[in-house]
């Protein structure tokens, strides 16, 4: 079997059968492209990994896309992309043609009510191991709350708070970077 | 017209959905419920308990179903391929560009105080969904079951780590058989 074919294969089996988001998808990929075809060696797979975690997009599109252009170029970048998200986008479809037949009635309106809830609770605790695991401290709270404050209550578009809160992050970064520099030059 | 404000719509949530989909359900949020009203904000829970069930990425799952719904099956597949669209030209793009040691330690340290920020960012969007069309008995005298399933199953999910299709699923049967 040609690359391009395997790779979408390999990429539609991953996107078909695994719950969770991207994170639950690596260690099936790693299986499949380094451990299985032994396309890219584990060390080079993780550098890619920690680029492709950096970047903004869909993270398990970005994934296929680096690794099948890695493994075959340009056509397997593609069959890698195809093979993640066709599985997703036909069982979406055919959930969405369902769903709209069914969700009047009483018992699917009556489950629905239960999930509601569970759903909001469920991207709320995310945020907040978030907040924990990015070492926020009382100083650096206010990033967070500003947040919130603009998103929630001023109902400012998420793309402007990114957008500044990338420019602010970059002369963080920068400075950060600065001062490693001098601390080499010094000693 | 329909088509372009989805290939707009979803281009941008790529080009500026930055840690993962969690964080991108809050510019999928503000664009498809507040800005454009492709969808309620019930039918935005709904389709997030959906995709939490099915495999697959959940912003390619919401990019389907908000493209169906307001385009057909010709939006829906429009509306995925502009979600992929930034990512392929990063491709191309990034690898050049990104890849040398020197450029990842500025992206890392960027990253790192952008942390913060993304993690206010999918607050929001759960705060965002805390309306009477999510909790539809709150503050009606009864017994307030929707903010008990809410704070039960936020105690599960943030301190015991329980799976959130396990969660999702429990509360799909206290609803069936409360309501």
């Amino acid at each position: 079997m040609k690359k391009p074919l395997q790779l979408f294969w390999s990429f539609f089996k991953i996107g078909a059968f695994t719950l969770g988001g991207g994170y639950a998808m690596l260690s099936m990929v790693e299986k499949a492209v380094v451990d299985q075809k032994k396309w890219i060696p584990t060390d080079e797979f993780w550098d890619m990994i920690a680029v492709v975690q950096s970047l903004p997009g869909v993270f398990a599109v970005n994934t296929a896309l680096y690794v099948g252009h890695r493994v075959a170029g340009t056509k397997g970048a593609f069959a890698a992309m195809l093979g993640a998200i066709i599985p997703s986008i036909t069982i979406i479809l055919l959930l969405a043609t369902v769903f709209r037949e069914y969700r009047d009635q009483p018992v699917v309106e009556r489950i629905f009510k239960g999930i509601r809830p569970c759903v909001v609770a469920l991207i709320l605790a995310p945020s907040l191991r978030m907040i924990k695991s990015a070492k926020v401290t009382w100083k650096t709270a206010i990033i967070p709350i500003a947040t919130v404050f603009l998103i929630w209550w001023c109902k400012i578009s998420p793309a402007y708070v990114i957008l500044a809160a990338i420019a602010g992050s970059l002369v963080y970064a920068l400075i950060i970077n600065k001062k490693a520099k001098e601390k080499e030059v010094r000693s | 017209m329909i088509y372009l404000q989805l290939l707009w719509v979803f281009v941008k949530i790529g080009v500026l959905g930055f840690g993962g989909g969690y964080a991108m359900l809050s510019l999928i949020q503000h664009e498809v419920v507040d800005h454009y009203g492709w969808m309620t904000m019930t039918d935005f829970a709904d389709m997030v308990a959906i995709s939490q069930m099915t495999p697959g990425p959940i912003s390619i799952n919401l990019a389907t179903y908000v493209g169906y719904t307001t385009a057909g099956l010709g939006g829906s597949l429009l509306a995925s391929f502009a979600l992929c669209l930034p990512s392929i030209i990063m491709v191309y793009l990034i690898l050049k560009l990104f890849m040398s040691n020197k450029n990842n330690a500025l992206m890392d340290n960027t990253l790192k105080g952008l942390k913060p920020a993304i993690a206010g960012l999918i607050f929001a969007a759960g705060l965002s969904m805390m309306n009477l069309q999510n909790f539809p008995d709150f503050g009606r005298g009864q017994y307030n079951i929707s903010v008990i399933i809410c704070v039960l199953a936020f105690v599960a999910s943030y301190f015991f780590k329980a799976n959130p299709i396990l969660l999702i699923v429990i509360s799909g049967i206290i609803g069936f058989i409360v309501y």
